[in-house]
């Protein structure tokens, strides 16, 4: 594992890919960097810039508009990129699986590092995924 | 080869080791730049003890850094040159300032006339690379920021260089830094007098400015603009670019501790008054909301420069 890698574990800017959501994944995003959760102490801050971002948190079912843009974001981004589907939509499509207006899941659009379910899923829930995600990471 | 080399080019090759040195490691770039990572590290770790929060390690800044390094350079398809070029030229012109303004401290007698021109012409090249950097590459949003950009160093630049001119005055006329600190050391810190302590409220306005934090960041607006000027930046040239900003916080309130704090320069009191600046930086950028451009400019132009003026009109009559 070399310094850069190692560097990137403790340094995370995370941007927030929002593709259709019913907003509650989001909320629970926004609450796990709260002061009270303070991601920021680990080293990871929300960016704005595709460009600036290390990991996209993608949240909600891609409809088709926002699968062909989910696709060109993730093109956008430094390489390495990770991606992280949060909660159940991004995981499997649960409920939305048959609907008219989703063509295909967000596994089938970009690379999934980590799939953290729930419906919304806690902020503890995010925590506890990002602290396998950097376990996978450091095991690489 | 080496009996070749007459004393004369010794000379020569030693000075310019020297210089470059000082430009490279102490007090330039290498040594500007870790102090204003680890003064970048005090801004969020107050940040966030004031939010209530535990806050990021001391070390945060430079595993920022070192991991940019490891992640991919997007250029884009037109600008490639310019886009290349630009966060170099920030960077170089930066620590240029870190080493004259050090080498200055150290000894006084080594500064050259005329180096307070030259500081002040080079304190702007930063925001002019960032300006060359967001107009290169195209983005809709980055144009956004550069042209608040160009419209704050614009704002900021009349107050910011008339209270130096009433601190050049006040120092009987000298344009060298060193002569400016000779003259503190003798007749006492220029902050103790009105004209100074005016002048010392409108640079530290105009340095908050410089930097780009609260209440002045409308050109970087993350929650706005995204990012503006450093939208498409990534990799090293995005950590070329916070290495800038972490070389400017390193230079600013030193250049300030040279125009308005000359008097005692031991070690220990250089760190305490640097440190007392860098937290009314923190607490002007904690303690406020962004101000829109307009606003800005208003500032800058109205109050800001009016006190700037009476800086100037106290130091003509020796106040």
């Amino acid at each position: 594992m070399n310094l850069t890698s190692k560097a990137l574990t403790k340094s995370i800017g995370v941007f927030h890919a929002a593709c259709s959501p019913c907003n509650n994944c989001d909320i629970e995003i926004l609450d796990a960097l709260t002061p009270k959760h303070d991601l920021e102490r680990f080293g990871i801050t929300l960016v704005g810039s595709a460009r600036h971002a290390d990991v996209l948190l993608v949240t909600g079912v891609p409809n088709y508009k926002t699968a062909e843009r989910l696709k060109k974001l993730y093109l956008q981004t430094a390489k390495p990129c990770l991606v992280v589907a949060v909660g159940g939509c991004a995981c499997g499509r649960i409920m939305f699986r048959d609907s008219y207006n989703s063509p295909c899941a967000v596994d089938e659009i970009v690379p999934v590092d980590l799939y953290i379910p729930g419906c919304p899923p806690k902020p503890e829930a995010l925590i506890a995924g990002v602290v396998k995600l950097l376990a996978k990471l450091r095991g690489k | 080869m080496r009996a070749a080399l007459t004393p004369h080019y010794w000379l020569l090759t030693t000075n310019m080791l020297k210089s470059f040195f000082y430009y490279f490691i102490f007090p330039g770039f290498l040594f500007a730049a870790s102090v204003g990572l680890i003064a970048g590290w005090v801004d969020r770790k107050v940040t966030a003890r004031l939010q209530w929060r535990k806050g990021p390690p001391w070390h945060q800044n430079f595993t920022d850094i070192v991991k940019l390094i490891g992640k991919e350079v997007i250029v884009p398809a037109n600008g490639r040159w310019v886009f290349l070029l630009a966060p170099f030229i920030g960077l170089l012109a930066a620590s240029l300032v870190a080493a004259l303004v050090g080498v200055s401290i150290i000894h006084p007698q080594q500064s050259f006339v005329g180096d307070l021109i030259v500081v002040l012409y080079l304190l702007t090249i930063p925001a002019i690379s960032m300006i060359i950097a967001a107009s290169s590459c195209g983005n809709p949003l980055a144009s956004v920021g550069a042209s608040r950009e160009i419209k704050l160093v614009l704002g900021y630049e009349l107050p910011f260089i008339i209270s130096i001119v009433a601190m050049a005055i006040k120092s009987s006329g000298a344009i060298q830094l060193g002569s400016i600190l000779n003259i503190q050391a003798a007749y006492g810190s220029n902050i103790a007098s009105w004209s100074g302590f005016f002048a010392f409220i409108v640079v530290i306005f105009c340095i908050q400015a410089k930097l780009g934090f609260v209440p002045f960041d409308a050109s970087e607006a993350e929650q706005e603009i995204v990012g503006g000027v450093l939208i498409d930046y990534s990799g090293v040239l995005l950590a070329l670019f916070k290495l800038t900003k972490a070389v400017l916080l390193y230079t600013l309130p030193l250049f300030m501790i040279i125009l308005f704090m000359g008097k005692d320069l031991s070690l220990l009191f250089l760190a305490l008054k640097y440190t007392g600046i860098l937290v009314i930086i923190i607490l002007i950028k904690n303690t406020n909301p962004r101000l829109r451009i307009d606003q800005a400019m208003r500032f800058f132009w109205g109050p800001v420069t009016l006190l700037a003026i009476a800086a100037l009109i106290l130091a003509s009559i020796g106040l």
